[in-house]
């Protein structure tokens, strides 16, 4: 699953409460659509973190690393190179967990 | 009536009185305070042609007697209820522009069978009223007409969608469908089997260019204010039962006790909410305060536990869906003034929407900053300044905190522009709702209604008049206020909402109320003679209760009942799927963002309302003419009452003296 997706099905799930997905692509602004509100940053930035092994620092919250979901992601990416993959090793963990 | 009467019992549990001719019914359940054996209601006057039921307190009744004695009017007791009688007999309606109180009333003419109510200019008595096929219901409490079998009982879904934009449904409505209220600075008249409301005061401020300059040195306004303040603060003191005080460590009621222990009282009583959670707690400023003033000082200790625990008691007194859990300490905290003998009570509230102590104020001033100096590096810390206390806001870089705000820039010339952000954030509950409800209502594209002369305000006065008229008169007060403490009869009295003292801030200069980002600027240089520099100097910090933990730690049973799929589904308010997802984050205690804790309370208490009023019948049991001190005043039926055959026209109920 890619990190873009991933972003986008958690702030589906948690942020609009819904299944549904969101009707907006990958460039369209958090902000200005009124998706994310300053609270629900701080959720995705514990999320992003505990999901993909990375630490953020205060000076990396800003709008031009959190405003889309294209640029989280490429934020993610430079953050931690291998992120696809260590989601992915921490699914199948937790896959064989549940198994 | 008497069924009436005891689902408002609460509210006035000392003496019962009806009065009933072939035309209305009058009801009145009585919290004595003042002349406390010759106050019963409902009172007549000196013919017997006025019947009059009243909640509240004309506190400048001393000073209209003598007016009324010299043209001829005879005093049987020593009531504020006596004057504002015979106040109406000799000025008609014209008498609400003489009163400073806090009140509501109806005054019956057996004669003409015309009835009059008037309430309060800002709104700190309540009065709701239905009308029906066989006339018209008024009452104290939206529960007392539920009561009344012609009263369909079901919520208003467009107040429902106002909650979850504005904090509670705008001026005229209430929580459910045909209940309306009289809003604040109005009268009502039913006369013929027609109702007519009309405004008799509303908020007023001068144009921009008078509030622009300061004519006189700060020195001089000081003195003015508080001269009036604690004329305010003295009239507020006058009753026939003890008084104590609401203190919250901030500088509003630190200033109005003060005012109280050095002028008027050598002995003080006040009361607080401590919280265990240390992230609300004002505790040691609570002490420091009391040992500061010397007053003997009780505190109702907090926790997440007991929130959650009386919660549904706070839903049935306020009567309406709430985005906070705030109301259940003021809860608690009547419940101790209670509990320790008293019945009156006063509070600061009213400074920070008068003097402009909201942050939201600040914000404002700090987003129009931003729009015209987009290039400004100070624009980020502007914002960390004023939500550095919001839960993790303070964490958040600052320049992400200035985009966000940003979004609200291009509504730079919107007269609603100092609350369009906070409107927006809310409005963001609304995907809660059913898709029936959104799209069966306008949802948040009403607005609330500026009088004709606000664009000629300047900004702070028109982000004054919003957050004075909506989320004073229509939350605070209600909900925080005369609900919470009438739900244990308790009176709370506010030296700040004395009609004289708004009137005084509201034709302030601009900068003697916010002065660059300092608030509050003339009560803070007031505050040097009565407060140490530790509390008059101290910034501003919101009173809030927690919520997600108050229901999620452990959960009380009626939360996993009433948040459950089949609840959620029979009610039909809101969308299944999403409360479920929500109430699964609660659940994992994963933390829930400030929209998340608005939506999950106004959630929550919806499924209360709807549980408590339109499943169940709020049905309480009468008052009883063997059990409690009732008198019930039959008269001749004076007239037919043409067109509504064998039902009375009126049936009317009002309370408390």
């Amino acid at each position: 699953m890619t990190i873009e997706r991933q972003i986008r099905d958690y702030i589906t799930r948690n942020v609009l409460f819904t299944d549904g997905g969101i009707e907006y692509d990958d460039d369209g602004s958090l902000l200005a659509e009124g998706i994310l509100d300053s609270m629900a940053i701080l959720e995705l930035v514990t999320w992003a973190q505990k999901t993909f092994g990375i630490t953020i620092e205060i000076r990396d919250i800003t709008p031009e690393n959190f405003d889309s979901i294209a640029r989280l992601a490429s934020f993610i990416r430079s953050k931690a190179p291998g992120a696809e993959r260590y989601v992915s090793a921490a699914g199948s963990a937790l896959d064989e967990a549940a198994a | 009536m008497l069924t009436m009467l005891g689902s408002i019992r609460h509210r006035g549990p000392d003496q019962f009185g009806v009065y009933q001719d072939g035309e209305a019914t009058l009801g009145s359940a009585r919290l004595s305070i003042i002349d406390l054996e010759n106050g019963r209601q409902p009172l007549t006057n000196e013919d017997g042609s006025l019947w009059l039921v009243f909640n509240g307190e004309i506190f400048n009744y001393v000073e209209l007697r003598p007016d009324l004695e010299s043209r001829g009017h005879t005093f049987r007791t020593n009531t504020d209820t006596e004057v504002l009688l015979h106040l109406f007999e000799e000025y008609g309606p014209e008498c609400l522009h003489r009163l400073n109180g806090q009140f509501a009333f109806a005054i019956w003419n057996s004669r003409s069978q015309r009835l009059f109510a008037g309430r309060d200019r800002l709104g700190i008595r309540p009065f709701f009223y239905v009308e029906t096929p066989h006339g018209l219901l008024f009452a104290s409490e939206a529960k007392a007409l539920l009561t009344q079998p012609e009263v369909t009982r079901e919520l208003d879904l467009v107040s429902l969608d106002q909650v979850f934009t504005y904090w509670s449904p705008l001026r005229g409505r209430s929580a459910f469908s045909g209940v309306l209220e009289l809003p604040p600075g109005h009268l009502l008249t039913h006369s013929s089997g027609q109702i007519t409301t009309r405004q008799y005061w509303d908020l007023s401020f001068p144009e921009e260019a008078v509030t622009k300059e300061q004519v006189a040195p700060t020195e001089q306004y000081v003195d003015e204010f508080t001269d009036l303040l604690c004329d305010a603060t003295r009239l507020r003191l006058r009753a026939d039962v003890p008084v104590a005080a609401y203190l919250s460590g901030g500088l509003d009621s630190s200033l109005t006790t003060s005012i109280v222990r050095s002028r008027f009282s050598n002995s003080l009583a006040t009361f607080s909410i401590a919280f265990d959670d240390p992230q609300f707690d004002e505790s040691g400023f609570q002490q420091h305060m009391s040992q500061v003033l010397g007053t003997r000082h009780e505190v109702v200790r907090t926790t997440h536990a007991d929130i959650g625990r009386v919660f549904p008691q706070v839903v049935w007194h306020t009567e309406v869906p709430l985005t906070r859990t705030a109301p259940a300490p003021m809860f608690l905290l009547s419940q101790l003034v209670h509990d320790s003998g008293f019945k009156v009570a006063l509070t600061g509230e009213g400074a920070d929407e008068f003097l402009a102590g909201y942050d939201i104020f600040k914000e404002a001033a700090i987003r129009r900053f931003c729009a015209r100096q987009s290039n400004s590096r100070l624009r980020p810390e502007l914002f960390r300044r004023i939500y550095g206390d919001i839960s993790n806001l303070g964490t958040v870089n600052p320049a992400f905190l200035s985009a966000f705000f940003q979004t609200g820039s291009r509504d730079e010339d919107s007269l609603y522009f100092s609350h369009l952000v906070r409107w927006r954030n809310t409005a963001r509950t609304r995907r809660f709702l059913s898709q029936e409800i959104r799209h069966a209502t306008d949802g948040p594209g009403v607005l609330p209604r500026f009088p004709a002369q606000a664009p000629r305000w300047g900004r702070l006065q028109r982000a004054q008049y919003l957050e004075a008229s909506l989320f004073l008169s229509q939350y605070l007060l209600s909900s925080q206020g005369d609900r919470v403490g009438m739900a244990h009869s308790v009176e709370s009295r506010l030296p700040f909402l004395d009609y004289r003292v708004v009137e005084f801030c509201n034709a302030l200069p601009t900068r003697l109320k916010l002065r660059g980002l300092r608030d509050k600027f003339l009560l803070r240089q007031m505050g040097r003679k009565f407060l140490p520099p530790e509390v008059w100097n101290r910034p501003k910090r919101p009173y809030r209760a927690p919520i997600y933990r108050s229901f999620f730690s452990p959960a009380p049973d009626y939360v996993h009942e009433l948040l459950s799929p089949r609840s959620i589904l029979t009610a039909g308010y809101f969308d299944g799927q999403a409360v479920t997802l929500l109430v699964g984050k609660a659940a994992e205690g994963a933390g829930l963002s400030e929209t998340d804790e608005m939506a999950l309370v106004g959630i929550l208490s919806t499924q209360l309302l709807h549980h408590q009023f339109v499943t169940h019948s709020p049905y309480a049991s009468p008052v009883s003419k063997n059990l409690d001190d009732v008198r019930i005043i039959s008269a001749p039926k004076t007239r037919a009452a043409a067109g509504y055959a064998g039902r009375s026209e009126i049936i009317a109920l009002g309370d408390i003296k």
